[in-house]
């Protein structure tokens, strides 16, 4: 036991209790919470900034608009229901087309325009909040990924997390949905995580319900070694949201749409710790070198962009 | 740098001060740390038995007044008919009756309760050296005889009184000696002879009358002590086995050759006393001292509330330990559970059902009432009424329950209050929309975690010692707060991280 706690230690494996106590309470004010938690405030926030985001089709705040929620839905194919105060994934609705009168989701299953609006009524009313406090709905654009990614996500929206320490990107992950996710890029829900090398943008290691896994369990395609399309720019855009969210301990989520090309879905000011487990490595000895520098925060994107590229980051270097 | 100390100094500080509270209040106070410890304390009590002369009686008795190595708890006086004046000074103490007329046989009782106090105290005035006592021959030439002939066999004061006492009981006396131990005014009364001796040499002495407390004595008859001043401090000798030192527990009632008692216009017809042994919890021995003293720990003592606001304080000062486990197991092992201080909340209820009761009820009714949640999920009901309906499902269900157990004859179902049946319709809706968001398996762990808190905390708060502790010692919330303020930088991994891991760490 003591053992494995000097081997983590050393490793600077984070743990929950130090992330909150070291770098979430000391880094990430309190009043910038609402703006990452509500996530029409962040779209709109990150909008403002010139970050490209999924599109906002409707935002329903009252029981009252379900009506004007129905005329909108029926003319849309594809799209995605949010809880705007919701956390983790939960309350998400995604259809993927119509089939009929009907939408299909990811699941194969069809949804009913009341099965919608029930979907929708359980978040005004709170269900997903954190607090239970009355939400608001958000319909955005389904996010279509770009089919680069497909070899390794062949289902599903996969993700890219960067966590962005003072500004500067400090470790990356891919999270590739699979059937048994559910479709969702929720490691809880099973998942893979996929660490991201730093300076090269390649698929590290993968873990899957703290399994590591080499292969998609789908597809037996590999999932390691990926080279993703257009690194520089994922890092680049995770490092600008800093700016427009200063958030000093700040998880960023980012998608590659087919047409839009890399867009930013939320921003997360508790980023969970499973991402040291995908990149195998401990974020404490690179939120270590970025607390050493002289006022990181002060850099600018393309210089904060550039110690997460050229392998200035500790355990980053060229493999 | 400056916050980290600033917060240890702030935890230690408080945990510091509670403790040290705590060990005044034991160690000055003699507040026990365990409960159901029981002290002996001693029922001194004295009977008078006065048959009245014609007109006006006053009786006047001496109390104990300082008593070295005792303390006084209580006193009570007991006189049909008689007006009762006490009068006090630094060293005396008396108790006068009086009444203008009385008829017939009068009893008087004065009862006092005594506890083995810690801490000395000189127990008469500093003596002035009394005078040489002039005695009539051949008296005096013995007493000059004696008297240079302990000196010569002396070095101070404490030895020369020693060698007094000694001669005085000498199985063999000298000549000197037996005149004395023959003479009618001083034939069995050793006290005496030694403080005429003790005289001579200008020794101030004084004459001891008390008790030695140790069982109950039905018919306690007063010992002699001799006391003898060496210019500090007093010094007692047992005038019959020449003994040195007051015995444990010697109550010193009163000073002086003269009665104890004495009375005008009426015949004493008897005088007893009796020594009665008494257990006494700690507590309210440690209390009712407290308040003698008039320490601020009997002021601020939970035991001076009313008994209604005592039985809630009882247990509202145990959720903060119920609170400290919480926090314990969520930030140190890691465990999953709904909310925050649900668990707390829980194991208040299981007070009121048992454990083994509370488990058994918390599952039937939180599993039933989960069933029942998820077929109205079907009717499509909004989120406010939904949740009430699972409310008033959770009183039927247990409306049921208890109608039920009370007709098999088992009682549990019975003690269901209003607290537990809000928390068990908190749980469904908290296990529900857990259920419902991340899965049945989380929502089982997360139970099951809140179960094991709420037991272990259950366990903790209804543990005797910890009830006691906390009560006794509500300062004790201090210290909570001082480890609950450490606890709350603590940024070491949590158990279930080492667990979670475990696989990261034999790759890296």
């Amino acid at each position: 036991m003591i053992g494995l706690v000097r081997k983590l230690r050393a490793a600077g494996v984070l743990g929950i209790n130090a992330r909150n106590a070291k770098y979430v309470l000391e880094h990430n004010p309190r009043r910038l919470y609402p703006l990452v938690d509500d996530k029409i405030l962040c779209k709109a926030r990150l909008k403002a900034h010139g970050i490209a985001v999924p599109e906002q089709l409707g935002v329903v705040r009252g029981q009252y608009q379900a009506g004007a929620l129905a005329r909108r839905l029926r003319t849309l194919e594809a799209f995605a229901i949010k809880p705007a105060m919701g956390t983790g994934g939960d309350g998400v609705l995604v259809t993927l087309g119509k089939r009929g009168k009907d939408w299909v989701t990811p699941g194969g299953e069809l949804l009913t325009l009341a099965d919608i609006q029930y979907h929708v009524s359980g978040i005004l009313a709170g269900m997903y909040s954190l607090a239970g406090q009355l939400d608001a709905a958000l319909v955005e654009a389904l996010v279509r990924t770009d089919p680069a990614l497909h070899p390794i996500a062949p289902q599903g929206v996969p993700d890219i997390r960067v966590i962005v320490f003072r500004g500067v990107p400090v470790m990356a992950m891919m999270r590739l949905p699979t059937r048994r996710s559910g479709g969702k890029a929720n490691l809880h829900q099973g998942a893979i995580g996929a660490g991201i090398d730093m300076p090269s943008g390649r698929t590290l290691s993968a873990v899957m319900h703290h399994d590591i896994v080499t292969q998609h369990p789908d597809t037996g395609a590999p999932v390691t070694e990926f080279q993703l399309p257009g690194w520089q720019d994922l890092i680049r855009l995770s490092a600008r949201c800093f700016d427009a969210v200063p958030l000093g301990y700040l998880g960023v989520d980012m998608v590659l749409d087919e047409q839009h090309g890399p867009l930013v879905l939320e921003l997360n000011a508790r980023p969970g710790l499973a991402i040291q487990i995908a990149s195998r490595s401990g974020l404490q000895h690179r939120l270590a070198y970025v607390d050493q520098l002289e006022n990181p925060e002060g850099l600018s994107v393309d210089a904060r962009s550039a110690l997460a590229l050229n392998g200035a980051l500790p355990g980053t270097a060229a493999r | 740098m400056s916050r980290s100390v600033h917060w240890l100094v702030v935890s230690l500080t408080l945990v510091a001060v509670g403790l040290l509270l705590v060990a005044h209040k034991h160690f000055s106070l003699g507040y026990p740390l365990k409960p159901g410890e029981i002290e002996e304390s001693w029922t001194a009590e004295v009977r008078l038995v006065i048959l009245p002369e014609a007109g006006p009686v006053k009786v006047e008795l001496a109390l104990p007044a300082v008593t070295p190595g005792l303390g006084l708890l209580h006193e009570n006086f007991i006189s049909r008919g008689y007006g009762l004046t006490t009068e006090s000074n630094r060293w005396d103490r008396g108790a006068i009756w009086a009444v203008r007329r009385a008829s017939q046989r009068q009893l008087l009782y004065y009862s006092g309760v005594f506890y083995a106090d810690r801490g000395e105290q000189p127990f008469a005035p500093v003596p002035s050296y009394p005078e040489i006592p002039e005695l009539p021959e051949p008296f005096d030439t013995a007493m000059q005889s004696i008297v240079d002939d302990v000196r010569r066999q002396s070095a101070d004061i404490a030895s020369f009184a020693a060698e007094m006492v000694a001669r005085i009981n000498s199985p063999s006396p000298s000549e000197e000696m037996a005149l004395f131990l023959g003479s009618p005014e001083y034939r069995n009364n050793p006290v005496r002879i030694a403080r005429t001796l003790l005289a001579g040499a200008r020794i101030p002495t004084e004459q001891v009358n008390g008790f030695t407390l140790t069982a109950t004595e039905r018919r306690a008859r007063p010992e002699r002590l001799l006391a003898v001043h060496n210019g500090r401090q007093w010094l007692f000798f047992d005038p019959e086995s020449g003994r040195q030192g007051l015995p444990q527990n010697f109550l010193v009632w009163w000073r002086g050759e003269q009665p104890v008692v004495t009375v005008e216009g009426a015949e004493l017809q008897d005088l007893s006393w009796s020594i009665r042994r008494n257990e006494l919890g700690a507590l309210d021995l440690a209390e009712q001292r407290a308040a003698r003293h008039d320490a601020w720990a009997s002021r601020f003592s939970m035991l001076e509330l009313p008994v209604q606001a005592q039985t809630v304080y009882a247990v509202l000062l145990l959720v903060p330990v119920g609170g400290f486990i919480m926090v314990l197991m969520r930030n140190v092992i890691g465990l999953r559970s709904f909310g925050t201080f649900m668990p707390v909340l829980i194991a208040l209820a299981f007070r009121e059902t048992g454990l083994i009761g509370g488990l058994v009820l918390f599952s039937v009714v939180v599993s039933s009432g989960l069933l029942l949640r998820f077929y109205l999920e079907k009717l499509r009901l909004l989120l406010v009424p939904r949740l009430t309906a699972v409310l008033i499902i959770v009183v039927a269900l247990m409306v049921t329950l208890s109608l039920f157990s009370h007709q098999v004859g088992w009682d549990i179902g019975l003690s269901v209050g209003l607290f537990p049946m809000v928390i068990i319709a908190m749980v469904i809706e908290r296990m529900s929309i857990v259920w419902e968001e991340r899965g049945p398996h989380e929502a089982l762990i997360e139970a099951a975690g809140t179960a094991l808190i709420a037991s272990l905390a259950f366990y903790m708060m209804t543990r005797e010692s910890i009830q006691h502790m906390v009560f006794v010692f509500p300062e004790l919330l201090l210290t909570v707060l001082g480890l609950t303020l450490l606890m709350g930088r603590y940024s070491g991994y949590r158990v279930s991280e080492l667990i979670r891991f475990r696989r990261l760490a034999k790759e890296l």
